[in-house]
């Protein structure tokens, strides 16, 4: 196997392994950074195939704005639950 | 109850070899191509002398396929448009916003401090090589975008003013497409880069129109992030 298919196929399978944590974890915080962390993969891997336009705008908008915009929403749900009680 | 358990078992189980196989059945008639295919041949071999950009995918993206970029930028910003409204029914009432927030931490404002004006420079200069480098509007745009959210985080009481992003946001749209027609006008069609002097290839101001359309598809996206995040933001359920 050359190096290249090797990474190729390693970050491959690290994008299962996350996804995979991010369905049968039971905490949000670890499901949220898990999904995050497939992206960022899944970027990496773009970056290996040779197109690294649609690498950045997945580590960009994948990685980036959607993980902070679930934390965003986990943190006002807690803050508003708080409220109530 | 174990029966129907066991269907919706074998249910989920056949689906997912269905799609399975889909995919196996693409992986297993897989042939790498050893030549480009016509249109990626006439791609590779004519956009440097027609379009005089370097980085061949934003020439496809923003000329040759201008349309379909254009379908694109219209398809974000309605997102954008039905977030502002469908959040905007349960905003709280002025002064009330700004008072539960937990203050965010030493390190997240200091940093917020020094970072933000890297990020959104990072930002403008990846929307404004599109052309040269991989990168163009729309990640330039998210990445504008994600300096904003980097704001919102350190200061959760921040508010941007909504007319300048309405601003921005139409009139880079409006010139986006009105840049399109002059293409009709004075070159060879609708998004034609060559309406501006194609210039020295590999220069910053070359390609034609492709660094001014980016910079603009790059303001629009950035300003239509932001206002979802700040919309977002503005929301009280209470």
């Amino acid at each position: 196997m050359t190096l290249p298919l090797l990474a190729t196929t390693g970050f491959a399978a690290a994008m299962l392994i996350a996804a995979l944590v991010a369905l049968v974890t039971r905490s949000t915080a670890v499901a949220v950074l898990s999904a995050g962390l497939v992206s960022l993969f899944a970027s990496v891997l773009f970056l290996f195939l040779a197109a690294p336009d649609v690498a950045m705008t997945e580590a960009a908008i994948g990685s980036g704005l959607t993980t902070f915009l679930f934390f965003f929403v986990l943190g006002r749900i807690r803050r508003e639950g708080r409220d109530e009680q | 109850m174990s029966n129907r358990f066991s269907i919706r078992h074998a249910a989920v189980l056949g689906l997912l070899a269905l799609l399975g196989l889909a995919f196996w059945t693409l992986l297993a008639g897989y042939v790498p191509d050893t030549e480009l295919n016509r249109t990626a041949a006439y791609y590779a071999e004519n956009t440097a002398r027609e379009t005089g950009a370097q980085n061949i995918v934003t020439a496809i993206i923003v000329t040759y396929r201008g349309l379909d970029t254009l379908g694109e930028v219209t398809v974000l910003f309605l997102t954008a448009a039905i977030v502002a409204l469908v959040l905007g029914q349960s905003k709280a009432p002025r002064g009330g916003t700004g008072s539960g927030f937990l203050p965010s931490g030493e390190l997240l404002a200091t940093g917020t401090r020094m970072l933000l004006p890297i990020i959104l420079l990072f930002g403008a200069y990846v929307a404004v090589n599109g052309h040269l480098t991989p990168g163009g509007g729309f990640q330039g745009g998210a990445i504008l975008a994600s300096g904003m959210l980097l704001l919102l985080l350190a200061d959760p009481a921040r508010r941007f003013s909504h007319r300048i992003i309405a601003r921005v946001e139409s009139v880079s749209g409006l010139a986006y497409v009105a840049i399109g027609v002059l293409g009709v006008a004075l070159a060879g069609g609708f998004l034609d880069n060559r309406i501006l002097p194609l210039g020295q290839f590999g220069a910053l101001l070359s390609a034609g129109a492709i660094p001014l359309i980016y910079a603009l598809v790059g303001l629009k996206v950035g300003a239509e992030f932001s206002s979802m995040l700040e919309s977002l933001e503005e929301t009280e359920d209470s």
